[in-house]
């Protein structure tokens, strides 16, 4: 179609000017003419009776607008959960109510059980102090194990036991049994998986207004996925109509999946405006993210891996329990199930898997999808069960990997690999970027360093994660068929403006992936024309027809091809109309490298650019008959499968003998997301989310008390990876297209997160064992304390 | 009750009532409504909302705007001297130091003193600078680099003009 001016070059983002100026137009930033503000008084305590509201003395505080409680939205709808998973039996998995505000019992800390609306947040904030509510506090639970327990705390009557649903997937689990049994080497690890806070930096924040003139409501919105919200909010919350309803998620200041999901404060704003009359603003303080934004992980595991004589994995038996929280946010169902379970096929080829997973409801905050979602468990679980085998099988790590690799296979003249649990992968060429990270690291001579170090009292390790995610979300009959309430293919439309100028609408959203940036150079090689003739528009409802958002490393992959297809009918168009100018056969007109020509014909007049071609489209006075006016297309992309991007993460790590403090000397990731677009930015994300995995090996996690406390709701208590905690990432790619859209794309969202954790702390195992310290686990994450306590053992 | 306040932001002056209690970050963003300079936390630990208060490097909410009277303040929207951007914020984009957005603002605030403090930080000095700013997107990596980068670029433009100098 043309050159690659743009694809494939590590373009400089065309979004930087108004983030470094500091004119970005964040949800915080916006203020509406007679503006108000809420505050909202939340419940203390981890599980209580709510015996009595009294908002009468805060009625009267200055500036107070309205107060609401329970009892007002008695009869409004709660937040919806947007997937189902039966239990094994067939019935419907537990979807206890998750009201906008509690009436009669709070079952987490923070659960909101009145709002203040004033002029002023700080009046609001102080009228919230000034409403006084009497509760009974009950006995809790945190624990998902202890939550499934003889006469532990019922989170929801609806809900005996706590259990949301049971699940089973893979083979049948006597085949594994038996497989188990028959192998010459089983390794089994017990382990926790801990809660994580996702901590984007810029907390949650909606402001919403009603027009009454034009019956039309407005809402801003910190989220990855503006359309979600709305249809959610409208069709299950609400009960508006959504062509009433214009949803902007402008500037939004990171997600990583906590931005996806539709949260009660965006639903009750959207309701209080409607009572007020007046547009009012809720942003989120930090120590509410603390104990609001949906968690991600919290999977306590045990697993068992079997290997024959020569190290081939025979079987793979894991039985999880999945901490919900108090309510099913919005994609939670899924994660445990169907983006965990799902992959416990790895790169390996393992013969028999079986997963058995139970969902519990706890008195803690509800726990949904975390970059990389089920996929970092999943991936978790495997390298460390392979490097703790080969271990104890004193076999070198990264040969019992090689050992136990897929073949290569790029899906097109070899087929898709067909898992034992349920996904076909699209292509892959695993053992390669294994051999590519021993390279960068130097393998033979980090041996040899270590056995001088050991020698000399002082331990290194090194760690290796080779992961693969499922990416690309997703095929609509799929996920239907899993229980979706939504499809998930994505909108890209098309709008070649009179003077070949173009604007592209698009259903993704971009918070820091850099869309902006990435579409327009695809578009702008796609048509052969300058970066700067490109506009990318996202986030508003109004402007863009229809979208799924921005999630599982699916922007490029689903919401790039969508705007490809569009392209492909601007083309067919446009030669329709060259062929007519030209008086050519539609079937010689060719268009390259922004050019619509006849083909072979050496006559300037048989060339017309792309503008011309706009301009006619537009200005139809000499044009094909029949042929409608205009160069404007929209397309749905729904795609065939998942995308399977992979890679081999290493860490280098030094472990303190009389501290037990782990330094990060060296990370390396070489990941392979397909084509790659703009290499910098994908570097970028690489970058970002190994730290966040090196965060929950090393620093992170979310503590309750037994009485559903949060103990760390801060940044003074919890650790977040800051800038002299961590090495510079060395990073390299290895290419196999996807075999099954159009740029052969992957996605490169979550790679560094899912892979990085077990590298981390497989390289501390390592460091350990190289001392004498035949440790099989350290629970996460690895303080200090937890390592030196494991090398006293 | 309210108090008076006189401050110079970004070389104009503001004379303006405020409640003993705002915080300076709140004055910037709601009263003078400068909003590229932004709140991430309520303990003063992510530094998204560092601005210069007599050209040292301030979290913005560990002040009151009241004590800020008589200052001489600067916000990312003031760092830019007319269409020509800072070294800082040319380096960022020329590196990838930026991905959201959010914590950039505090992040160009603290490099912009760093460098003014020290024009050839090292890797270890920079990082040890920024420990007091949060990122959740970059890993830190090129924004360590876009400092690098600016420090390198400004060593070179004073070597040319040393040179330039001497000749």
């Amino acid at each position: 179609m043309s050159t690659h001016e743009f694809i494939g070059k590590s373009v400089k983002r065309v979004e930087d000017k108004r983030f470094i100026t500091g004119y970005g137009n964040y949800v915080d930033d916006i203020v509406l003419p007679r503006q108000t503000y809420a505050s909202f008084v939340r419940s203390p305590y981890g599980h209580a009776k709510i015996l009595s509201v009294d908002t009468s003395a805060a009625k009267a505080m200055p500036g107070v607008v309205a107060i609401y409680t329970g009892a007002h939205v008695e009869n409004v709808n709660g937040v919806p959960c947007g997937w189902q998973v039966n239990f094994k039996n067939g019935n419907h998995m537990k979807e206890p109510k998750h009201p906008l505000l509690v009436e009669d019992r709070a079952k987490h800390v923070g659960d909101p059980v009145a709002v203040v609306i004033a002029e002023s947040s700080a009046q609001a904030f102080d009228a919230a102090q000034a409403v006084v509510v009497e509760y009974e506090e009950l006995p809790a639970v945190v624990d998902a194990a202890k939550a499934m327990t003889e006469g532990a705390p019922q989170v929801h009557e609806s809900a005996p036991n706590n259990i949301c649903y049971d699940w089973t997937l893979g083979n049948p689990i006597e085949e594994v049994d038996s497989a188990l049994a028959a192998s010459v080497h089983v390794t089994t690890l017990e382990f926790v998986n801990q809660r994580l806070i996702p901590n984007a930096i810029e907390p949650r924040a909606y402001n919403a207004s009603y027009d009454y003139h034009n019956d039309k409501y407005t809402l801003y919105t910190s989220t990855q996925n503006p359309h979600v919200i709305r249809l959610l909010m409208c069709a299950f919350v609400l009960g508006l109509p959504e062509h009433k309803v214009r949803v902007i998620g402008p500037d939004v200041g990171g997600g990583f999946g906590s931005k996806i999901f539709h949260y009660t404060e965006e639903a009750l704003l959207t309701w209080a405006t409607r009572q007020i009359k007046r547009p009012v603003k809720w942003t989120s303080t930090r120590s509410e993210s603390f104990l609001l934004d949906a968690h991600g992980r919290d999977h306590i595991t045990k697993a068992d891996m079997g290997f024959d004589a020569n190290g081939k994995i025979t079987a793979l038996r894991v039985k999880t329990l999945a901490n919900m929280g108090a309510y099913l946010s919005t994609f939670a169902p899924c994660v445990p199930s169907y983006l965990h379970g799902t992959l416990l096929q790895g790169l390996y080829t393992t013969p028999k898997i079986n997963i058995d997973l139970t969902a519990v409801f706890t008195n803690t905050t509800p726990v949904d999808a975390y970059r990389g979602a089920g996929r970092p468990e999943a991936t978790y679980l495997l390298e460390r069960l392979i490097d703790l085998g080969a271990h104890e099988m004193n076999m070198d790590p990264a040969e019992l990997r090689f050992k136990n690799f897929i073949p290569p296979f790029d899906g097109v003249n070899q087929p898709g690999y067909q898992t034992q649990v349920a996904l076909q992968y699209d292509s892959g060429n695993y053992e390669g970027v294994l051999k590519k990270g021993l390279e960068m690291l130097g393998y033979e001579d980090f041996r040899k360093a270590q056995k001088e170090a050991a020698n000399n009292g002082k331990l290194l390790g090194v760690g290796f994660s080779t992961y693969i995610e499922a990416c690309g979300i997703a095929p609509s009959a799929v996920v239907g068929a899993l229980g979706a309430r939504a499809a998930l293919y994505e909108v890209g439309h098309v709008r070649v403006q009179p003077s070949g100028k173009i604007s592209v609408y698009t259903g993704s959203h971009s918070h820091g992936q850099g869309h902006e940036t990435t579409f327009a150079q695809v578009v702008a090689d796609k048509l052969g024309i300058p970066m700067e003739d490109v506009e990318i528009i996202h986030g508003d409802s109004e402007a863009v027809a229809f979208g799924m958002g921005t999630y599982g490393s699916r922007s490029l992959a689903v919401g790039g091809s969508a705007i490809i297809k569009s392209i492909e009918k601007v083309i067919e168009k446009g030669k329709k109309i060259a062929a007519h100018k030209f008086e050519a056969n539609l079937d010689d007109i060719e268009f390259s490298d922004g050019k619509f020509i006849v083909k072979g014909s050496p006559h300037s007049h048989h060339s017309a650019t792309f503008s011309d071609i706009a301009l006619r489209a537009y200005i139809p006075h000499h044009y094909p008959d029949g042929l409608e006016p205009g160069l404007d297309f929209s397309s749905f992309y729904d795609p065939v499968n998942f995308t399977y991007p992979f890679g081999c993460h290493i860490a280098v790590v030094e472990v303190d003998k009389e501290t037990g403090a782990v330094k990060l000397n060296r990370f390396i990731a070489v990941d392979d997301v397909g084509n790659i677009i703009n290499p910098m930015i994908v570097d970028g994300q690489i970058h970002g989310g190994v730290v966040q995995g090196i965060g929950q090996a090393l620093f992170e996690g979310a503590e309750y008390d037994q009485n559903g406390q949060l103990t760390n709701g801060s940044y003074m208590d919890y650790c977040m990876p800051r800038a002299d905690d961590v090495p510079m990432i060395e990073t390299a790619s290895q290419v196999t297209p996807c075999p099954h859209n159009p740029l052969g794309v992957k996605g490169a969202g979550e790679a560094g997160t899912i892979g990085s954790a077990p590298a981390v702390v497989n390289a501390v195992i390592d460091a350990l064992w190289s001392g004498g310290h035949k440790v099989k686990d350290i629970r996460m994450p690895l303080t200090p304390e937890r390592v030196w306590r494991a090398m006293q053992n | 009750m309210s108090m008076k306040i006189q401050v110079k932001v970004n070389g104009v002056n503001y004379t303006n009532e405020v409640e003993p209690r705002l915080l300076l970050v709140h004055y910037l963003r709601d009263v003078l409504r400068l909003t590229g300079t932004h709140i991430g936390c309520d303990t003063s630990s992510c530094g998204a909302c560092t601005i210069h208060v007599n050209e040292k490097a301030t979290k913005s909410c560990t002040m009151l705007a009241v004590q800020a009277d008589g200052c001489e303040i600067t916000t990312i929207e003031g760092l830019a001297n007319n269409e020509e951007l800072h070294p800082l914020q040319e380096s960022f984009r020329e590196c990838h130091g930026l991905q959201c957005g959010f914590c950039t603002p505090g992040m160009i605030m603290v490099s912009a003193e760093l460098l003014k403090e020290n024009s050839n930080p090292s890797e270890e000095d920079i990082r040890r600078a920024l420990e007091g700013n949060i990122c959740r997107c970059t890993g830190y990596h090129n924004i360590v680099r876009s400092v690098r980068y600016a420090a390198e670029k400004k060593v070179q433009a004073e070597k040319i003009k040393t040179e330039e100098a001497v000749v």
